[in-house]
């Protein structure tokens, strides 16, 4: 059987005279090129944020703290930007931020920790193909809805066995508030402890260890950069988290690191702000940035943080 | 002498065993204490707000009679945001996905990209809300409208887009390519025919997560200044007679589902807190429909693959 002769039809298909051939190329590179260029612009839209982010919050941060000193806002005690009398002193805010944060971790991290390592040394794989995408959905549950929760249900739950419970409170806020951290604790933590090679393992059961000996003593250990970093994100979620706190403890400034007390969190303040008619430009309006600058700063710090102890558990094995 | 050792040493074996199992039983307790508080919460919202539950709930306009009140104005609004954030943020995403994946040289550009979008991933949700403050509402002067939410979401939820798209890209194996440039197809032409299809549920999936958290975001769209008493709807986008396509509603005022569940919550009475309940209960089950369809996708996604 022989081929058919090419001749019959490839002549006619390739009348490309050289010039055309390379011009072809050209426009062929040039669009090339064009798209190279429209996707990287894509990219770059991540870097615009950051720097629109920086740009708006140190612009409106500076007009701010020409007319308040940088001292009294870190160290004076009262928060009352909007009265005559104003004084601006963050720290009140903070002490919200603080407790309620202390509160949700004192949770959310033995809480996810330990789930963690059931997930990853005792859970029957059946059981972990299960609880996983249910953690998973319990994150992305709106965190307004978690503000509702903790508001309607929390704190009169908490009011039946502590009856002096003012109805908003950091409390309720915070349990909440850890509630919705547990799934990023437990996710991350999980998946620093699954990186953890078996031959540790197999060498530790080989010793005669328990799974439990084996889980604290040698896995957690290996781990623990990767755990940190799932920490540090806790820690950056509860600082940033705002409807659950806006919700729950009230937006009375108020400094104080009893959680049985309402306060407002930077992150509350805001909202309340926001939520009023203020003036374009008034110094109630650069209050919002100032606040915001402060969050911004310490989530900042938190994820670089965060970030290199987690590009360090990943270069271990 | 040598039994009692036995003896002495099958009983330390036995109390390791039993701290084994006490662990298995308290690792299942905490686990039980997140299934646990999130029953309560579905429970306690699908009670409270079940007599709300019913149709004239989804046609009606927020009202200053709780029984009257309902979520149109909320969940019209949620749906215009969240076309406008769906338009911004996928082609961006993937377009950004797909340069870092596939184009970018290794060198401090892409470095700083790459640092920046993990970051940008961490920060809070309320500084995006000063972000589109500032410069949606302000500087571009967009106002308190549609199109600025919808832009201030899609910036939010970019990393999560960005990284699910990339995740997708990475799984196609390099022969694929290959076999792509063996056959003369440029670098676009094996984007195009190849890449883009075979990501695609992947893509998909991000898209839908994304779409979730941004539909459940409140701080960024309060701070925007979003009103939260709404008794109107926004401009139709489409009219029986020319042009036809109006994007007059881009401009309008509006209110979403999480600001009217937060409106109502923060009422002290009764009745609204039942209304507050109903419409998070229908926030939740639009959230969890979405995030379950992406978990769904991803694990068919999983057992299918076979390059």
């Amino acid at each position: 059987m022989s081929v058919p002769a090419p001749s019959a039809t490839l002549p006619a298909m390739i009348p490309v005279t050289p010039g055309a051939r390379s011009a072809a190329r050209r426009a062929r590179i040039i669009r090339e090129r064009i798209i190279e260029s429209v996707l990287f612009l894509a990219a770059l839209v991540s870097v615009f944020t950051t720097v629109g982010i920086v740009y708006i919050l140190v612009k409106e941060s500076v007009v701010f703290f020409q007319q308040v000193s940088i001292v009294d806002f870190l160290t004076d005690t009262q928060w009352t930007p909007l009265f005559d009398d104003a004084h601006f002193g963050i720290m009140v805010l903070l002490s919200g931020t603080i407790t309620s944060s202390l509160v949700a971790l004192s949770i959310a991290i033995p809480l996810g920790t330990v789930i963690a390592i059931y997930l990853s040394e005792f859970a029957p794989f059946k059981l972990r193909e299960v609880a996983k995408p249910f953690l998973e959905l319990l994150g992305g549950v709106p965190t307004i809805v978690y503000g509702y929760f903790a508001l309607l249900f929390v704190t009169p739950l908490l009011q039946y066995f502590y009856p002096e419970l003012p109805g908003f409170n950091l409390l309720s806020a915070g349990i909440v508030m850890g509630i919705m951290i547990v799934p990023y604790v437990s996710s991350i933590s999980e998946d620093a402890m699954r990186a953890v090679p078996m031959s540790l393992r197999e060498g530790s059961y080989a010793m005669g260890a328990t799974r439990y000996q084996t889980a604290t003593r040698v896995v957690v250990p290996a781990a623990v950069s990767g755990i940190a970093a799932a920490y540090i994100l806790g820690i950056s979620r509860a600082v940033g988290e705002t409807m659950i706190l806006a919700v729950a403890a009230g937006m009375q400034p108020n400094l104080t690191f009893n959680p049985l007390e309402p306060a407002a969190t930077i992150t509350a303040y805001i909202v309340q702000v926001a939520l009023g008619d203020l003036p374009h430009g008034s110094v109630g309006y650069q209050t919002i940035f100032a606040a915001g600058l402060t969050l911004m700063l310490f989530t900042l710090a938190c994820n670089i943080v965060g970030h290199a102890m987690r590009k360090r558990f990943r270069e271990a094995y | 002498m040598q039994t009692r050792d036995l003896a002495a040493i099958r009983k330390l074996i036995a109390a390791h065993k039993r701290w084994d199992a006490v662990f298995g039983v308290f690792g299942l307790l905490c686990l039980m204490v997140g299934v646990l508080a999130f029953a309560s919460l579905f429970a306690d919202m699908a009670i409270r707000g079940f007599d709300r539950l019913e149709w004239s709930f989804f046609t009606s306009f927020p009202s200053r009679r709780a029984a009257d009140a309902g979520i149109l104005s909320a969940w019209v609004g949620s749906t215009l945001v969240m076309a406008v954030t769906a338009f911004v943020a996928v082609p961006l995403g993937v377009a950004a996905g797909v340069y870092l994946e596939e184009y970018a040289p290794r060198n401090w550009m892409t470095d700083i990209i790459e640092i920046n979008i993990t970051n940008l991933a961490g920060v809070p949700s309320i500084v995006y809300g000063l972000l589109a403050l500032g410069l949606f509402v302000y500087q571009f002067g967009l106002g308190q409208s549609i199109l600025s939410a919808g832009l201030t979401l899609a910036l939010l939820i970019l990393p999560v887009v960005i990284v699910a798209t990339r995740e997708a890209i990475r799984s196609i194996p390099q022969h694929i390519r290959e076999g792509s440039y063996a056959l003369g197809a440029t670098q676009w032409q094996t984007v195009r025919y190849h890449i883009l299809p075979y990501s695609l549920a992947g893509i998909l999936t991000g898209m839908i997560i994304g779409m979730a958290r941004a539909i459940g975001e409140t701080a960024p769209i309060i701070t925007i200044g979003a009103l939260t008493f709404i008794a109107f709807l926004p401009p139709a986008p489409v009219s029986a007679e020319p042009p036809y396509l109006s994007f007059e509603w881009l401009m309008s005022p509006f209110t979403v589902m999480p600001i009217q569940v937060f409106n109502w919550t923060s009422r002290p009475e009764a009745a609204f807190q039942s209304n507050a309940a109903a419409a998070g209960f229908v926030l939740v089950f639009m959230t969890l429909a979405m995030n379950g369809l992406a978990i769904w996708l991803r694990y068919r996604l999983r057992k299918n693959i076979k390059w």
